[in-house]
Parts: structure tokens; sequence; C-alpha cells
């Protein structure tokens, strides 16, 4: 009856090539977060939240299964947290950190790479730094891929974290306004995210960030206008701080810029410290998907509200739960 | 006045945007026509004030996508014995495969060289289509 009811609930808009793959998570991938109906996300999240508290029962799993860690920019966080997920599902990870140490220095393309590992492993989890890549991965590849950040464009699995973290300190992912600061521009977290919270029902978004960092016109048009979504764009935390449920604050990241210059005028415009909180909420969260630089002062970390250390914990459960319903174990 | 003769088989052309008829002429490639070709510019048009129009004695494929992306208010008369058979007007294509290249730099296809440029359209009426790959938004008259 759950499948049939999936196959309903999928919306009239839905691309096309997804409807078909809507009936179950085993031998999908993820590459937008879109990708996913918001039944299929809580259902992750609900084993998410399962393996937090039942973790020795999952430990065994993905034994047999091997997971290739395709890392073509560098990322510590994410690839640990994925190597750890699969470690702690009993599976096991080949693969590289960085393109200096694959075929891809040969000047192999992207379609050969993925094509070839999809003959060792049983799942791919690719982070590369051009956008779109893992569309085309996906194309390739005859297991499932998980896109662990293309560029400035997506990362979902850092929107499944933030889904995770939002839904067990706020109790529910609707209903909220949510601040976004920094680097709205290239910071594919904040894509994601609001793609992604923007399907929930009566959430707000304050977005601030300098005028040369605003979220990208397709973000703006797509999804928020679109959708009818309520926003705001400002330049300040003023007049906002104490209208927020969650504030999620972005690094401003030095590879995303070609020049040098523009990063450095713009890189410490907002700094979060414990003068500016006083007017937050007592109840609001502060997330970061780290790593932070200078946007968010070390007195922080003390505050109640600094969540961005548990976040970083849920994003390995939200993989562990995304590895097993793509693995199909679960 | 100017006379053109009728065409027996083949294709006109018509209701181009004024100043578009050679874009459209260059890209079916006619300068290289072997058989009878005419581009009649700025011509009256009650529709458009002035139009360009093509007439082309030849029956010949012509992908309908690209020409709806470069004019959408066109209109194709199939001409057979001197008589329009077919009316064919066009629209903005849904999605086009390597006719738009993708211009953002941090595009996978900027450097997968087999990849192909597909992008959706996005707003009819401001011509914007989205790259499949990085959701980059562009207009035609950028190209």
């Amino acid at each position: 009856m759950k499948i049939i009811d999936y196959g309903i609930l999928i919306p009239l808009n839905y691309p096309e090539r997804l409807k078909r793959r809507t009936i179950m998570l085993k031998g999908r991938s993820l590459i937008d977060p879109m990708d996913f109906t918001l039944e299929e996300l809580d259902e992750i999240l609900n084993l998410a939240q399962d393996i937090v508290k039942n973790e020795k029962n999952y430990s065994k799993i993905c034994e047999g299964f091997l997971m290739g860690s395709l890392f073509f920019e560098p990322s510590t966080r994410t690839r640990l947290s994925f190597e750890a997920a699969m470690a702690r599902l009993g599976g096991k990870t080949i693969g590289f950190s960085e393109p200096g140490s694959s075929s891809v220095s040969k000047g192999e393309c992207l379609s050969d790479t993925i094509r070839t590992v999809a003959c060792y492993t049983d799942l791919i989890v690719m982070r590369h730094p051009k956008e779109g890549a893992p569309k085309i991965g996906e194309e390739y590849s005859e297991v499932p891929l998980i896109n662990a950040g293309d560029g400035g464009h997506h990362h979902p699995t850092q929107t499944l974290t933030d889904l995770l973290t939002i839904k067990s300190l706020k109790g529910n992912l609707s209903n909220l306004t949510i601040g976004l600061c920094g680097d709205l521009k290239f910071g594919r977290t904040v894509h994601s995210l609001i793609k992604t919270l923007s399907r929930y029902e009566n959430n707000k978004f304050i977005l601030i960030s300098p005028k040369e960092l605003r979220i990208p016109d397709y973000i703006r048009k797509e999804v928020l206008d679109k959708r009818g979504i309520e926003y705001k764009e400002v330049e300040s935390f003023n007049g906002v701080m104490e209208k927020l449920d969650i504030l999620y604050m972005t690094r401003v990241q030095r590879e995303r810029f070609f020049n040098e210059e523009e990063y450095l005028r713009l890189k410490d415009r907002f700094i979060l410290d414990a003068d500016k909180l006083t007017a937050a909420k007592s109840d609001m969260i502060i997330l970061h998907p780290l790593p932070r630089v200078n946007e968010i002062a070390h007195e922080v970390d003390k505050d109640s509200r600094a969540a961005y250390f548990k976040q970083a914990k849920y994003g390995m459960y939200v993989r562990m739960a995304l590895i097993a319903k793509l693995l199909g174990v679960k | 006045m100017l006379n053109i003769d009728t065409i027996k088989n083949g294709l006109v052309i018509d209701h181009i945007m004024a100043g578009c008829g050679y874009k459209i002429f260059n890209y079916l490639g006619l300068d290289k026509a072997d058989f009878q070709v005419a581009l009649i510019m700025n011509v009256k048009s009650d529709k458009l004030k002035e139009k360009d129009i093509i007439k082309i004695d030849n029956v010949i494929d012509i992908d309908y996508k690209v020409l709806g992306l470069i004019d959408p208010d066109i209109t194709i008369n199939v001409i057979e014995d001197e008589k329009i058979v077919k009316k064919i007007r066009l629209t903005l294509p849904e999605t086009v495969e390597n006719i738009i290249k993708c211009k953002n730099p941090r595009c996978i296809t900027s450097v997968e060289k087999d990849a192909p440029h597909i992008f959706h359209l996005v707003n009819e009426n401001t011509k914007e289509y989205r790259c499949e790959y990085c959701d980059e938004i562009v207009t035609f008259s950028e190209e």
C-alpha cells in the first residue's frame, strides 16, 4: 500500500525521467535535492533517526558492499563522513581523494572514469568542481551515484544533513523562518537547502548577503518566485535576527572566485558574534555546513543555540541512512 | 514594385522579424544553394509593419526547433504545385540540444568534450533557457 501511495503523491510537474523511478529508493541516484519526493526524504530521515537511537543494529547491514569514493576536488568533512558512514554499516570503500591520483590526470574523460568505477563498486559517491558533473556521471553509471557536491551548484547530502538536524532539533520542517547568511551566490549548500525547504509548508526565507553574493537568478525565479514563497533579501542582521527560527551561516569560499581582490573584499562582511545574537530567539538554532573561517566567532560555540557540530554528526547518520536505502538493505 | 517568381515546390518562410532574414538565410546555408532562393527584406506587413521573407524553390529539410528559437513568430508555408498545402506555425522549442552553448565556465560541458549542450525552456516571454547540467539561465538573443 505504501508503495502505491508514493506513486499517487508525485506532483504533476515532477520531471518525467523521475516519475519512472519513484517506486523505491533502491538503485536510485541522488544528484539534485529535488530527485526525491517529500515522502522519500521522510523515509531517509526516519531511518537516520532510528540509526541515531540504535546504531548497533545497523553495524553489519552493508557487509560485502563496496563504495567508490571519487573526489575530484579536495574535501575532508564530506569524504570522511561518507567513508565513516559506510564503515559503520559494515561496508568498505575504495577511491581517490584528489584527481591527481586518478586516471583523470592522464586526460581520461569523466564518463569513462565513472563507467570503469561502476564495474568495481556497488555505489559511487562523487564530488567534482564542475557544475552538473554528477548528472553526466549518473548517465554513465550502472550503480547508484550520490552527488557529494558539484562546484557551486548542489550538495544534496548536506541538505539531508541540514534536514535531519532541523527535524531533530526543531521537531519539524515546516512553518519556519530561515535566515541564510554569507555567500548565497556560490554556496551550493544554500541553493540545495532553499530548494528543499521551500517544498515544505509555510517556510519563509531571509537572505542576508552583500549584493555581489546574492542567490542566483534560477533560485529566485524558478524556486522562490514560481512557488510564491515569502522571502526578503537584506544586507545586514539589523531588524531580522529576532525573526529567525534558524540561522544558517556560510563561508565565503575562496575557491569559487576568479578574482582574489573580490574575495578579500567580501570575505569578512558577516561575522556572527555573541553581541549580534542578543536579539535572537532563545530557541533559534545556528547551523553551518563547515568548515568555518571567520564567519562565526569562537565565542558563539559556547552558546546553546550553536548546533553546527551536532549537525556534522547528523551528517554521518543521514549518509548511513542514504547508503542503506540506495543499496536496498533497509 | 519588386517581382519574385512564384515557386513550384518548396517553402516560403514568412513573417520573419525584419532583420532576422539574413540570419536564417545563413543558418540554412542558402548562400550555397544550387536552386532558386529569394531573400526579401523589409517587406510591408500588416502584422509586423515590416518583415523578411525567404522563398526556397526546393524541398529541403529544416530543423524547425532552431528556426523557432531564432524567431518563434515565423510561419512556414509548404508549397506543392504552386499552392500552399500546409502552414506550419513555429513556437519556442521546449528542449534544444547542441544549439545553445553553455557559457558558464564552471559547467561540466565546458570540459567534458562529448557532453551535449541541452537547454530547457524556462520562460516563453523572455526566451530564457536553463542548462540541463548547471542550471545556468541564458536567453537565446545572448548567443
